[in-house]
């Protein structure tokens, strides 16, 4: 079947299958930035926006997104340009499996809450899990790009 | 990558449609946000979806708040206003699960319909005295669904808090931020006291006789503090898991009862 979505800006349709799930449909069209990890909803990986909201495309049925807007990080693209600057800078990244997630979790709290503290950057990044960086180098990049006007 | 299978996939318009698809076989389900029946069916006959239904909404009257089913958790935990009642534990307890995105796709309906024993949302609506309405069954309190000893074949329309003048405290205690609780205490104190203990690793379940002790006391002493948690250990029942021994459980209730009455109180 077919369902078509509003995705980085552009309307395009999609053959799926019933049970397929976003990511799936998403990887199999070559929005390869956006990844796999737990497959349950606990790593943050395979984030997208969905409707400017940040969900687990692993979790949420491709056929439930019908007309609405997905956004993967190739979206935001001049803002995630933006904090990988920061996150080079402060040597924030390592494997980078994690970053196009990140990414676009950074972009909607800096949308929410442009003056977060510390600890609400920690809680809304809570659920977006790096296995290399130990999360410092991260948390003040993401400060300096909250900080960013530009 | 193995999915959940699906043999049909139906988003009805009608409620009544809705409702005849979901009783025609054990094998149809209902999908909320779908986080857990993802995780926890193999086959389903026919999956009904509710996106087409309106239940994504927040509105209030003079006597409660009412939450569509369908609303997303972040949502609830990001409501103005519900951060104002029962000192915004309704907000504290949703935003202490998991990470951002699954609370943008779990739905309050799906999570009260899954009655997980590890549910950190159960015990803040029964001290909240929440009513649930349903769409042939009607009205029953958070209470009455928790005694069904089946989870109802029926459609969960919308939740409904009354508008109280009480304060509220809600702890949950894991061993990660991404983990389920090991214990979560919630207390709300209007009129009345009405306390509850989840994940004990049972559903949350409510300490009446506790909340009638102290209903019946005007100054609230250690001693009394230690009588309190003495009849809570008492009449609840808690359990070892892998994340916690019973008597661990037990200290840990004791310790935050005890800190939960002195913050209503205050
Ligand atoms: C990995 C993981 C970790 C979690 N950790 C926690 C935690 O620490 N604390 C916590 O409290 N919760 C936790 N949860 C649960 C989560 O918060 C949600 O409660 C859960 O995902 C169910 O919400 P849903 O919308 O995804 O429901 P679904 O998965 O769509 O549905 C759940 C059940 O409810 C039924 N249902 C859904 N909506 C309705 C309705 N309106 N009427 C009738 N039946 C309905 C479905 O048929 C299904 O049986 C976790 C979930 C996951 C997947
Ligand atoms: S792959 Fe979706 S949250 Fe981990
Ligand atoms: S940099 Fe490797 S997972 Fe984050």
């Amino acid at each position: 079947m077919k369902i078509n979505l509003n995705i980085n800006g552009v309307s395009k349709a999609f053959l799926i299958q019933e049970n397929e799930y976003l990511l799936e449909v998403l990887r199999r069209n070559d929005y390869t930035s956006v990844k796999r990890g737990c497959d349950n909803t606990s790593c943050g990986v395979c984030t997208v926006l969905f409707d400017g909201k940040p969900i687990p495309s692993c979790s949420m049925l491709a056929i439930r997104c019908e007309g609405h807007e997905i956004t993967t990080v190739e979206g935001i693209e001049k803002e995630a340009e933006k904090l990988a600057n920061y996150f080079g800078e402060l040597g924030a990244d390592q494997c980078g499996y994690c970053n196009p997630s990140m990414a676009l979790t950074v972009y909607s709290l800096k949308k929410e809450n442009k003056h977060a503290t510390d600890e609400e950057i920690k809680a809304y990044l809570v659920g977006n899990l790096c296995r290399c960086t130990g999360y410092v180098a991260q948390h003040q990049a993401i400060k300096k790009y909250l900080g960013d006007e530009s | 990558m193995i999915f959940m299978e699906i043999g049909k996939y139906y988003a009805p318009e009608t409620l009544e449609e809705a409702y005849n698809l979901f009783v025609e076989s054990k094998d149809n389900k209902i999908i909320g946000g779908g986080a857990w029946v993802k995780i926890s069916l193999k086959r389903v006959e026919k999956l009904i979806s509710l996106d087409q239904l309106k239940l994504d909404y927040i509105q209030e009257n003079n006597a409660y708040y009412e939450i569509g089913a369908m609303t997303n958790l972040r949502s609830v935990e990001t409501n103005e206003n519900i951060k104002l009642i029962y000192s915004g534990i309704l907000n504290q307890a949703i935003s202490n699960i998991m990470g951002v995105q699954i609370r943008n796709l779990a739905t309050i309906g799906g999570s009260i319909m899954g009655k997980f024993a590890f549910s950190d949302l159960i015990g803040v609506l029964l001290v909240m005295d929440a009513k649930l309405e349903f769409y042939k069954l009607g009205e029953i309190s958070i209470y009455e669904f928790l005694d069904l000893k089946k989870i109802p074949e029926d459609i969960l329309l919308n939740i409904k808090i009354p508008k109280r003048d009480s304060k509220g405290y809600f702890k949950k205690v894991s061993k990660t931020h991404l983990d389920f609780s090991i214990i979560n205490i919630a207390i709300s104190k209007g009129k009345n006291f009405i306390i509850a203990v989840g994940s004990r690793p049972g559903i949350a379940q409510s300490a009446i006789n506790t909340a009638n002790y102290l209903n019946s006391q005007t100054n609230f002493t250690e001693e009394i503090l230690d009588k309190a948690c003495d009849i809570a250990i008492d009449e609840l029942t808690f359990g070892s898991n892998l994340r916690a021994s019973k008597e661990y459980r037990e200290l840990l209730v004791r310790t935050y009862i005890k800190r939960g009455i002195r913050q209503v109180i205050k």
